[in-house]
């Protein structure tokens, strides 16, 4: 389990005996003069204020009210219910009326506050990956986010970092770096950082978002896909008090391991109305199959691991030394949705060195901007990295997922519209 | 033109000919895939659905559409007759292309008529107007609470509902996006 999470001054305050003492700060969110005769407790001349803190509110009986929006610091008498006869000190006041539209207080507090319980939801998320990987060994590692190649992949477009002194991209994966700390002798690693692609942004995307990445030495995909079912289950249980089912868009979601394990070839049977060979014909016609077809039927009741990628959608991955036209890549999808993205690394330096001066040949060929090969990447896998098994996992996506929220933008601190 | 990050709600494009509002849309991309863009929009004139997607960067054609302020002249058979205030020229609509907001034409009414390629296409109305109930069950004294509401006609022929209070011959506000009741007004 992971640690818990400190508790609030109201938490503290709501588990006391009554008669005691009692002190807690917040904001005053609403306020009542004390003409409400349902309060009937014969005090005069005072009123009551609502005060927030993260998680809840507390009635504070006190004269004289505090203004709307105040901040204050409130020592009183715990009656069991509420604080009575308090001394509210004033210690911030708002310039203007509060809520302010379209503020960042009426943005988190809107729709009952589920944003705010998001973010502290997101906070439970990521104690929990911490707690799943530190279980096994795992070494938690940060690795440079301005990178001089941000990864070659076709379809990823980078951030330029301007003023470095050199050329910088932010990464849009920490792979290249991470896979150098393989060679430097850290046999199991994660990595939960920011990467960065630019262009991507709507319901499940943003151009900045968080990446959990982890690589375990002497193991494949096969270890990644029971890595990947465990910590999900993991972070659920964490999250819903030991259940790993969860609410899904339709239904129930089953995350108890194991999940299944379909091919591409089987899910474009089961769903394209088209054979995987056929959609292979055009790489815009495949996608098209991918994102409209098949990609909303995957992972519903229950999540699907997609394997059995074609050679030439291989990437970093290895391929399958029984059966050279398919790499050793794996896809995990949850309730129609892209988790997270692993491999058996390929760790031959004169494949993977062919590899990116092709992926380089074709990002000219498209027109679009042409990244320098990472030398310090090819040089780690010349003197050796072990076989090695990798996965890169969204985590606002992972969050989405056990806090049932329908947007990025409502899963993380402050989402890019509101910058 | 546009590229497809320029959709957005209410972005007006040229499909086949024919012009569509954007309602709804949504970016796809598999994580080392193509990225896509899926867009929901209605034909401006038909109202029939249609959804497409697009490749990222697609270039998509706009709509060539413009708003003139013009007044309500008169019906003329099944159409619709509205002149420009300033150059006096006059357009017609018909009574499929107004559609409910025929329930609104006042004489004299100032509108906005909408044009697609040099065509007109629609009118929006003001927001509010007002007209007179024309018939309606008699009205309850009592009842001001505007809870309750009861059937009635108003003088253009349009079919809305009333509060309880609400007499026959009394003029009411009516929101025109809506066709609902908003005040009653003093004539």
């Amino acid at each position: 389990m992971p640690p818990a999470a400190p508790r609030s001054p109201i938490e503290v305050v709501r588990r006391q005996p009554p008669a005691s003492r009692a002190r807690i700060g917040g904001r005053v969110v609403a306020t009542d003069d004390g003409a409400d005769v349902r309060l009937g407790d014969g005090a005069s001349g005072g009123g009551t204020a609502l005060v927030h803190d993260v998680t809840g509110t507390l009635e504070v009986r006190c004269s004289p009210v505090p203004l709307l929006g105040s901040w204050v610091v409130c020592e009183g008498l715990w009656d069991g219910m509420r604080l009575i006869e308090t001394a509210c000190r004033v210690v911030s006041v708002p310039d203007g009326p509060f809520p302010r539209p379209g503020g960042d207080f009426a943005w988190a507090h809107a729709e009952g506050g589920r944003r705010l319980r998001n973010l502290l939801g997101r906070a439970a998320v990521l104690r929990a990956i911490r707690a799943f990987f530190d279980q096994r060994a795992f070494t938690e590692v940060e690795t440079p986010l301005a990178v001089p190649s941000p990864g070659l992949d076709l379809h990823l477009d980078a951030l330029e970092v301007v003023g470095a002194g050199a050329p910088r991209w932010l990464g849009t994966s920490p792979e290249y770096q991470m896979k150098r700390l393989l060679a430097a002798g850290l046999p199991r690693i994660y990595q939960i950082g920011r990467c960065f692609r630019r262009g991507e942004l709507g319901q499940r995307h943003h151009p900045e978002f968080t990446m959990l990445e982890w690589y375990r030495s002497f193991a494949g995909m096969q270890e990644v896909m029971r890595d990947t079912e465990e910590l999900v289950a993991h972070v659920a249980r964490s999250l819903h008090d030991g259940a790993t089912v969860v609410p899904a868009r339709e239904g129930l979601l089953d995350l108890t391991p194991p999940w299944e394990r379909l091919t591409l070839a089987e899910a474009f049977d089961r769903y394209a109305g088209t054979r995987l060979d056929d959609a292979l014909a055009s790489e815009e016609h495949f996608f098209r199959l991918l994102t409209e077809r098949v990609e909303p039927q995957l992972g519903r009741g229950r999540p699907t691991f997609l394997t059995g990628w074609p050679a030439s959608m291989a990437s970093l991955a290895r391929l399958d030394p029984q059966q050279p036209g398919i790499a050793e890549r794996v896809e995990a999808f949850v309730d129609g949705m892209e988790l997270s993205n692993g491999f058996s690394e390929l760790i031959d330096a004169q494949e993977q060195r062919a590899r990116l001066l092709r992926d380089q040949r074709e990002r000219a060929a498209l027109g679009k901007e042409v990244y320098p090969i990472d030398e310090r990447f090819l040089d780690a896998l010349s003197e050796g990295i072990p076989p090695s098994g990798g996965n890169a996992l969204g985590v606002d996506r992972l969050v989405m997922l056990v806090l049932r929220a329908a947007h990025i933008d409502d899963v993380v601190a402050i989402p890019p519209a509101r910058l | 033109m546009y590229e497809t990050s320029d959709i957005r709600k209410n972005v007006k494009l040229k499909i086949d000919g024919n012009p569509y509002v954007v309602v709804d849309f949504q970016f796809v991309k598999p994580g080392k895939g193509q990225a896509f863009t899926r867009v929901k929009m209605k034909n401006m004139i038909t109202g029939n659905v249609l959804e497409r997607t697009y490749k990222s960067g697609e270039r998509l054609e706009k709509a060539d559409m413009e708003e003139r302020q013009m007044t309500y002249l008169y019906p003329e058979g099944e159409d619709y007759v509205f002149m420009d205030s300033q150059s006096y020229d006059q357009v017609r609509l018909s009574a499929e292309q107004l559609g409910e907001n025929k329930f609104y034409l006042l004489d004299n009414l100032p509108v906005s008529i909408l044009f697609y390629d040099g065509t007109p296409i629609g009118v929006t109305p003001p927001i509010f107007i007002e007209l007179q109930v024309v018939e309606t069950e008699p009205g309850f004294k009592g009842d001001t609470s505007g809870n309750i509401q009861k059937p009635c006609t108003l003088s253009t022929g349009l079919k809305t509902t009333v509060p309880l209070f609400v007499n026959q011959d009394e003029w009411i506000k009516v929101d025109t996006r809506t066709g609902e009741y908003v005040e009653r007004v003093k004539k």
